[in-house]
């Protein structure tokens, strides 16, 4: 019996890493020889790797969804066969520091990873040199010799380089290459430049995070977004006195038994029918065939905090809705998303989205469009502050809209317009239901 | 392109039709041993991927569907015809009876080829695309001054057809009536290029603006192929020149083990060319005419594992060459440069803690 450690192979030439997606297998199972024991994603491909050895698996070393480096023990195996010869490679000494018998007549191996992709410091595959560590000083010297007759090598920048430091380049002692770093050694040393000491922080003190999933998603569409769209933001600060009333008093409708209905249900129907009066908001940027696209179907993105990450539901098809369809949508898109299950088609296609910053106590914000559309609205907090009505100082309810908008196709006149209007309905809302409520059920 | 022209003697159902044009003399123990030749050259291949997911080999391109267009070809040579393959051509290794583990070594990174190309008559495996095909002609030219009687085959793909060196040797074989016979399996795929960006006609018609015939093949029918292989051969020993053999296939895995294909081909491809199996149609054949039975296929399977079992054991026990080899066989004749060069190097080995690096 004898316990086989297998090795995360470089599957596809000179890759480093890599992310163990999935196990097949747990500890106790019994594999066989070339059965699939696990999914891996390289940055190349997502492939199975294949068991190198039959017998019990006794440890899974890198749990699912951890990235190791080409050469990390993945899973060990006990073969279940007594003193049989010549184990596969990868050998190395087994957990209980029992070392395994190297089949004889061989010299011994050490990690046969074929490829180019194990990292030094990984596996034993590398020695250090002979006095390989010193002082910057040190290294210098034995760097730096008396002139040689022999051939030089080095690239004919390098070359250059060295005679710009006045560095002999043929009193580098070297055999093959010289290198950019062996000039500058050697400068250092002949010199006596000193580097500065650098500044380093334990890597205990620091988290690491491997970016994927949906914080690569956001990060991706974020820097795209913010670097291909000139962005633009407006602001305007609106009484929404009569939208806080215009949510009592639909609660209370028939309609909306059983729904939620929120401040940001009117901001969602203003935003619907500012849309439908500036349609040029609803816009997309074709960049390969030098054209604008106006949409004539408003697909309403919310952004939200879920346990995934910050993720952008959207409700399609909005602009058909009454608002009692609308706050329904509404409901379940933010429910299903805090629970993380929003399915990915829910999630593609948005043309316009909101962002209820004020939901965390801001009242406001430029926020970065969703890469693809034209317009983004940031709704800010519900605060009651001193406001001038006719004159006379009140307190009211004032909420911050700030709208991003993609200045290659809507210009300012344009966006301010839009947010002017959206400002208009949340001061006035009642125009947004009242037709509404006249039509279903009068 | 579903109205193909093509030649096909056993249909993906395993029904045997005949073709005028190529008649093929062929006993039941000849299609048994094609069956044997198609099972042992994919446990061959499947074992080959494998141990390079394990970390064996450095890399690995699959020949996983294109078996009878390799199996079929191969079996149509005779002793002393000369093969030029790509580095995918490792059904026609076996049917050149080059040992399977050697074709592991280049892979492995142990060698620069691992066989000597004249004990079988099968030349090391090429990786600049197409370049074999200029070789093959020259190769044909020379037999021919040599009055030989035996032809040459130059293996080569669908991407290479747009290499300049493919063109080149369809030039001088043609004006040359070299003995050579261009097999150009046509598996759709150019690593990630499909055929429709590689050519607007069919391969095969490219022969006749050279001056020379070509004809598609079924290169999943290992009937077809080595009866329409043996005709090309024998025109070109009978000195009558060079023929192009479109054998159209797929290549049902990865370009190599480095690729993934799901990035860039339908699944449901895939799952049309699986009915159209090398591998499935002549055992639907030999069960359908009782001229094999359960045992043949299971001795067949047997026989395979231990192929297999073995070729693992052969090439993880394989010896790690010499770290001075690389200045071994550079020149012929010991070389002052070289020699300060490799002692050099040695040196540089030596500065290291351990001494078992090689």
């Amino acid at each position: 019996m004898a316990l086989r450690d297998f090795r995360l192979p470089d599957v596809g030439e000179g890759l480093t890493e890599a992310e163990i997606l999935q196990w097949y297998v747990s500890v106790g199972d019994v594999v066989t020889i070339n059965q699939m024991i696990c999914e891996i994603e390289t940055a190349k491909a997502a492939v199975e790797l294949p068991s190198p050895y039959a017998g019990t698996v006794t440890a899974l070393k890198v749990n699912q969804g951890e990235t190791v480096d080409v050469g990390t023990v993945i899973i060990t195996i006990e073969d279940g066969v007594a003193g049989e010869s010549a184990p596969a490679v990868p050998v190395v000494p087994a957990e209980d520091d029992r070392n395994l018998e190297v089949p004889t007549g061989k010299p011994k191996q050490a990690a046969v990873l074929v490829g180019y992709g194990v990292k030094e410091g990984q596996t034993p595959a590398r020695r250090a040199r002979k006095a390989a560590s010193g002082t910057q000083e040190e290294l210098g010297e034995s760097i730096v010799v008396e002139l040689h007759d022999g051939p030089v090598v080095a690239k004919p920048p390098v070359r250059k380089l060295a005679k710009d430091l006045g560095v002999d380049i043929r009193r580098i002692r070297k055999s093959g290459n010289i290198t950019r770093s062996d000039v500058l050694d050697a400068a250092m040393a002949l010199h006596g430049m000193e580097q500065p000491p650098a500044t380093t922080y334990d890597p205990h003190r620091e988290d690491r995070i491997p970016v994927k999933g949906v914080l690569k998603e956001m990060a991706q569409a974020m820097t795209t977004s913010a670097f291909t769209a000139p962005h633009v933001s407006v602001w305007l600060q609106v009484d929404v006195a009569k939208t806080l009333k215009a949510v009592k008093k639909l609660k209370d409708w028939e309609e909306f038994e059983g729904l939620r209905v929120s401040p940001l249900l009117i901001v969602a129907a203003a935003v619907l029918q500012a849309t439908k009066e500036f349609p040029k908001i609803n816009s997309s940027w074709d960049e390969a065939n030098h054209e604008v696209i106006i949409r004539r179907y408003i697909n309403l993105g919310f952004a939200a905090a879920t346990p995934r990450g910050l993720l952008v539901p959207v409700i399609h098809e909005a602009d058909g809705m009454d608002i009692p369809t609308l706050a329904k949508e509404l409901m379940s898109l933010v429910d299903t998303a805090r629970e993380g299950r929003t399915p990915p088609n829910r999630m593609q296609h948005g043309t316009l989205t909101i962002t209820n910053v004020g939901v965390l106590g801001i009242d406001g914000g430029t926020p970065i469009l969703t890469p693809g559309q034209g317009a983004i609205l940031a709704v800010g907090q519900i605060r009651e502050i001193p406001w001038t009505v006719k004159g006379k100082m009140k307190v009211r309810p004032i909420c911050q809209l700030t709208l991003s908008f993609d200045h290659r196709m809507i210009d300012g006149e344009l966006g301010s317009r839009f947010l002017a209007r959206i400002g208009a309905l949340l001061e006035d809302p009642s125009e947004l239901y009242e037709s509404d409520n006249d039509g279903d059920d009068e | 392109m579903s109205e193909l022209q093509l030649v096909q003697i056993l249909s993906p159902e395993g029904e045997l039709l005949t073709d005028p044009e190529y008649p093929l003399e062929i006993s039941t123990e000849e299609i048994r041993a094609l069956y044997r030749d198609l099972v042992m050259v994919r446990r061959f291949d499947v074992e080959a991927t494998a141990l390079q997911r394990q970390g064996e080999l450095g890399l690995w391109a699959q020949s996983l569907g294109q078996e009878a267009a390799q199996v079929g070809s191969g079996r149509a040579l005779i002793p002393g015809d000369y093969a030029f393959p790509t580095y995918r051509e490792h059904g026609v290794a076996w049917a050149k009876g080059v040992p399977p583990e050697k074709l592991l070594g280049m892979y492995r990174g142990i060698n620069h080829g691992g066989w000597n190309p004249h004990d079988n008559d099968f030349h090391l495996y090429t990786l600049v695309i197409g370049s074999q095909t200029l070789h093959a002609t020259g190769y044909a030219m020379g037999i021919q001054r040599d009055k030989s009687n035996n032809a040459v085959i130059a293996y080569f793909g669908d991407g290479a057809t747009s290499q300049g060196d493919v063109n080149e040797a369809f030039t001088f074989a043609s004006v040359y009536h070299a003995p050579v016979v261009f097999f150009c399996q046509n598996n759709q795929w150019a690593i990630s290029q499909p055929i429709e960006s590689q050519t607007k006609v069919a391969l095969y018609k490219r022969a006749a603006g050279f001056g020379f015939p070509g004809v598609r093949v079924d290169g999943n029918d290992v009937l077809a192929v080595l009866a329409v292989t043996r005709v090309a051969l024998a025109r070109a020993r009978a000195g009558e020149g060079p023929t192009l053999i479109e054998a159209f296939t797929y290549r049902m895995g990865a370009h190599t083990t480095s690729d993934d294909p799901s990035r860039y081909r339908l699944a449901q491809e895939l799952e049309e060319w699986k009915l159209k199996d090398p591998i499935a149609r002549v055992k639907s054949y030999l069960t359908r005419s009782g001229l094999a039975n359960e045992d043949f296929f299971a001795d067949i399977e047997k026989e395979a594992e231990a192929m297999a079992s073995k070729l693992r054991g052969d090439i993880i026990d394989a010896e790690d060459p010499y770290v001075e080899a690389i200045f071994d066989h550079v020149y012929a004749e010991p070389h002052p440069i070289l020699e300060a060069e490799k002692n050099a190097y040695i040196n540089y080995l030596e500065s290291f803690a351990e001494g078992d690096m090689k």
